[in-house]
């Protein structure tokens, strides 16, 4: 149960470090600076999703959003947002890399704009030449099990498929495949990326047996991101332990639950 | 001359793109940098000439998702 790999480990292992919170929370769209740190704090998460814009001028927000996020002490993994060819994101990456002092890069290379869909083509290539530089690749991806296989041929230690659209808030739309995937590639960091709503979602995935999750939307845009980042954290934990403890498997007719053997009454009524 | 800086168009002298991002105040600051679409390591902006019309990124951190 506690082997250094696979989704019955102990710790979320990435790239061989190892984090006992399974949430990675992204930093976007939160009402306040401060309540971004207190969302994050309530998280738990040992991870927070960064990203780079064009810097305007002197003192920009850039450097204020510097000095704010190393205040939470988590690692931070870039992402290449935006990114919509493989020479953006390579680019991307490697002023991440130098930006943010790290190997790790959340790897998007999005195809369609309205489902901000991976171009998984794209996404290969990208990811090829950059686990090929030394870079250790989390990649924002579809549940295609195909294209899983070749992000992990091309160096990918981690596979992050998405539930749904970024920021649609629909959950998991294609759990079978999600499930195929786990299947497929149980000795795999799994990561759902996107789409997620609600911690029952969360949970859902857990209960898979995916490894961890990434959000951002659903905390940040919630009434209360700071009760609602506590809420994931709590369903993301409930879902690892069930997963590790087993669950029985579903039925299509009732089982009684309270043993039959030795009623006093109704067997000898029912045999009248 | 002409350049592209961050998208928008920015008139300069300065020869290369350490002088650049030195004039406008980022030296010591957070910063990553790209000239036409290719990354420019921070060791590499002095040796990195800017040319008329070219297209300088200048980026920094920000939140993300």
């Amino acid at each position: 149960m506690d082997s250094a790999k696979g989704p019955a480990c102990k710790k979320l292992s990435l790239y061989g470090s190892e984090f006992d919170s399974r949430f990675l929370i992204g930093s976007a769209q939160y009402p306040s600076p401060a309540i971004l740190l207190d969302a994050i704090t309530a998280s738990h998460a040992g991870i927070v999703t960064v990203s780079l814009r064009r810097e305007a001028g002197k003192d920009g927000a850039g450097q204020q959003f510097w000095s704010l996020i190393q205040q939470s002490g988590a690692r931070l993994l870039p992402n290449t947002a935006g990114c919509k060819t493989v020479k953006e994101a390579v680019n991307t990456a490697h002023m991440a890399r130098e930006l943010f002092d790290t190997r790790w890069i959340k790897l998007e290379v999005i195809g369609e704009d309205d489902t901000l869909q991976p171009d998984v083509f794209g996404l290969v290539e990208a990811a090829r030449i950059l686990c090929a530089e030394g870079f250790q690749v989390f990649p924002y991806t579809t549940d295609d099990l195909v294209v899983a296989d070749k992000l992990l041929a091309a160096g990918c230690e981690v596979l992050m498929p998405w539930g749904s659209p970024i920021g649609s808030g629909r959950g998991l739309n294609n759990p079978f495949a999600l499930r195929a995937l786990r299947a497929h590639f149980p000795d795999t960091t799994l990561v759902v990326d996107a789409g997620i709503g609600l911690p029952s979602q969360t949970t859902q995935a857990m209960e898979l047996g995916y490894d961890a999750i990434l959000l951002n939307t659903a905390v940040a845009k919630a009434g209360d991101p700071v009760a609602m980042a506590r809420a994931f954290a709590q369903a993301i934990e409930a879902g690892r332990l069930a997963f590790l403890a087993g669950a029985i498997e579903a039925r299509d007719m009732a089982a009684p639950s309270t043993p039959v053997l030795g009623s006093p009454f109704w067997h000898s009524e029912h045999e009248q | 001359m002409k350049i592209q800086l961050n998208g928008a168009s920015h008139d300069t002298e300065h020869p290369d793109l350490a002088a650049l991002v030195a004039a406008l105040g980022h030296e010591g600051d957070k910063v990553a940098t790209a000239i036409d679409g290719l990354f420019v390591a921070r060791q590499n902006r002095s040796q990195s000439p800017l040319n008329e019309g070219c297209a300088v990124e200048i980026v920094a951190p920000m939140e993300g998702g």
